[in-house]
């Protein structure tokens, strides 16, 4: 039966699950930390990178492939930037916990 | 590795990235959440990796991104942190767009048949379609922010007729493009093209005061792109990982609309925050109001036994956080207990605030949200109000007000209010503040960071 089923259809049965846990996790999030939440989540919608791997991939080049390239470079700025500038952000306030304690 | 390792592999990585989101409810575990983030992606990228060629390709270009990423966020300022927001985000949205090109011209590398189906259409049509939009909307999102381009709303006569019209002829090249039996690359490009107009459109109308909400929803879009690319490659990780991002942005949106009482239509269409305010301002000039100087206000602060600070974007402007913790400190020793209040749209995206008080160690537990604190405005000596004007206005209260309703901090209530600002000028939505007038209030006039640093000179 799980053969008959177009992919679509799967996909958007992930994608619906997806959205709910998205909308719970999120709302968690204590709105002190929105703006690291932000850019976070940026570096996750970097995940992008891997569709322009796939489309840098192929072994005959095309200009396809030169496109894929030049999308990598742009969601590797995406992933690189948006982890590292969080990871310098939460560290501010890891600083004052410290102080508080 | 086979197709079903690599399916598995992904699963991984999406499980990762709700951890990393989901660390985020505290700061005691958000470090570790976003380093889950990075184990995620990169057992994306490795895995990747082992179905594709072209590696050196590929390495040297992550290297070369992965190199501008990590200056960028190593050299910027924070008060410059909802530019690079918007720079980002407009780069998944350009990805998105050259990924779904690449897909168009040789669907087989992306492992759809040679000949698309209408579905694979249909879903590249979207990935594509959306992240133009993010793109272009997140071009102008940065140009206002930086202030390379003026804050104000640019609008025309039928401005919504021309986005609805264009919208209309987008979707009709889409559906071209989705019955043309080969591939119809001039169908394909002029949606392409028009989608970038759209998103330019989309996003001039809407004034600087309402940034916070552009920011959250291109972060929605940005998500929603990638996930639209999930379901043209078929790929569930970048469906979870998109979708995570694209229900983040809009609850983000969501909340700051809440926060400036204001329905989501209405900031999208725009048109708020322009200079109407000219006419409320000149009544303003007959009220009276009183002024004084950085030493008496920070006299009557020293001699109190309660502070709270209200900080806005005009903080973030004057860079005025670290004079702001010498204040504090200063108080502190006094015995003053000082405390801060944010409201949730202080600043150009949401949490701002609290990252620029974080980056001049203010300790945590002085910084509270506006639940938290506003029952305490009026049992507090001193409000200082440093760079804010709407958040504080209680013009807020009164029905009829344009921005009735909209839930405000009540320094109003609070025995002496000291207001640190430039001029009389009206705040973003051109209203006038009624605060600046009461009796019990004080304008200090003047740069936020001088007025602060004078004020920590005199105690």
């Amino acid at each position: 039966m799980i053969g008959e089923i177009d992919p679509t259809i799967i996909n958007l049965t992930v994608f619906v699950l997806a959205v709910f846990v998205g909308y719970h996790v999120v709302w968690n999030v204590t709105p002190a930390l929105h703006t690291p939440l932000m850019s976070v989540t940026n570096a996750i919608s970097g995940i992008i990178l891997v569709g322009a791997m796939l489309a840098a991939g192929p072994a005959e080049t095309d200009w396809g492939v030169w496109l894929g390239a030049v999308a990598v470079t742009l969601a590797a700025i995406n992933v690189f930037g948006g982890f590292l500038v969080t990871q310098r952000m939460l560290e501010m306030f890891r600083k004052k916990d410290k102080k508080g304690s | 590795m086979s197709a079903n390792t690599v399916a598995l592999a992904y699963l991984i990585a999406s499980v990762f990235f709700i951890l990393a989101l989901k660390g985020l409810s505290s700061p005691l575990t958000a470090r570790r959440g976003n380093l889950f983030g990075m184990v995620g992606m990169a057992i994306a990228v490795v895995t990747t990796l082992t179905i594709t060629q072209n590696w050196v390709l590929i390495l040297a270009c992550i290297a070369v991104g992965g190199t501008i990423g990590a200056v960028v966020a190593r050299r910027v300022q924070m008060t410059a942190m909802p530019e690079l927001v918007a720079f980002m985000h407009s780069l998944v949205g350009l990805a998105a767009v050259f990924i779904a090109i690449a897909a168009v011209n040789n669907p087989v590398s992306f492992g759809l048949p040679a000949t698309l189906p209408m579905g694979s259409k249909l879903e590249l049509f979207l990935g594509t379609f959306i992240g133009a939009m993010t793109w272009s909307g997140s071009v102008i999102a940065f140009l206002k922010l930086s202030g390379r381009m003026s804050g104000a709303p640019i609008t025309f006569g039928g401005q919504h007729m021309v986005n609805l019209v264009l919208a209309i002829v987008m979707v009709g090249f889409g559906l071209w493009f989705f019955f043309s039996e080969t591939t119809n690359w001039p169908a394909f490009a002029m949606m392409t093209a028009i989608a970038f107009v759209l998103g330019f459109l989309i996003i001039i109308p809407i004034g600087g005061a309402d940034m916070p909400v552009v920011i959250s929803m291109l972060n929605s879009y940005s998500g929603w792109a990638a996930a639209g690319i999930g379901f043209s490659l078929g790929n569930p990780m970048l469906i979870i990982a998109g979708s995570l991002v694209g229900s983040s942005g809009a609850i983000l949106s969501y909340i700051m609309c809440k926060a400036m009482n204001r329905p989501f239509l209405s900031v999208i269409l725009g048109g708020f925050g322009s200079d109407t305010g000219a006419v409320a301002a000149t009544d303003g000039a007959q009220k009276t109001y009183r002024s004084g100087s950085a030493d008496d206000a920070a006299f009557l602060m020293g001699n109190a036994d309660s502070v709270i600070i209200v900080p806005g974007y005009g903080l973030a402007v004057a860079r005025a956080q670290h004079s702001v913790k010498e204040l504090a400190e200063k108080l502190h020793e006094k015995g003053v207990n000082v405390r801060f209040a944010i409201h949730p749209v202080a600043g150009r995206m949401p949490g701002h605030m609290n990252v620029l008080l974080a980056e001049a160690e203010i300790p945590y537990e002085q910084v509270l949200e506006m639940d938290e604190i506003n029952s305490d405005f009026s049992n507090t000596d001193v409000v200082l109000v440093l760079g804010a004007n709407d958040v504080v206005n209680p013009a807020a209260n009164v029905p009829g007000s344009p921005i009735y309703g909209m839930p405000i901090l009540d320094a109003h209530k609070a025995r002496t209010v000291m207001v640190v600002k430039r001029s009389m000028a009206a705040g973003y939505a051109g209203l006038d503040n009624d605060l600046f007038y009461m009796d019990k209030t004080m304008m200090v006039f003047g740069d936020a960071k001088k007025v602060v640093e004078d004020m920590v000179k005199a105690l």
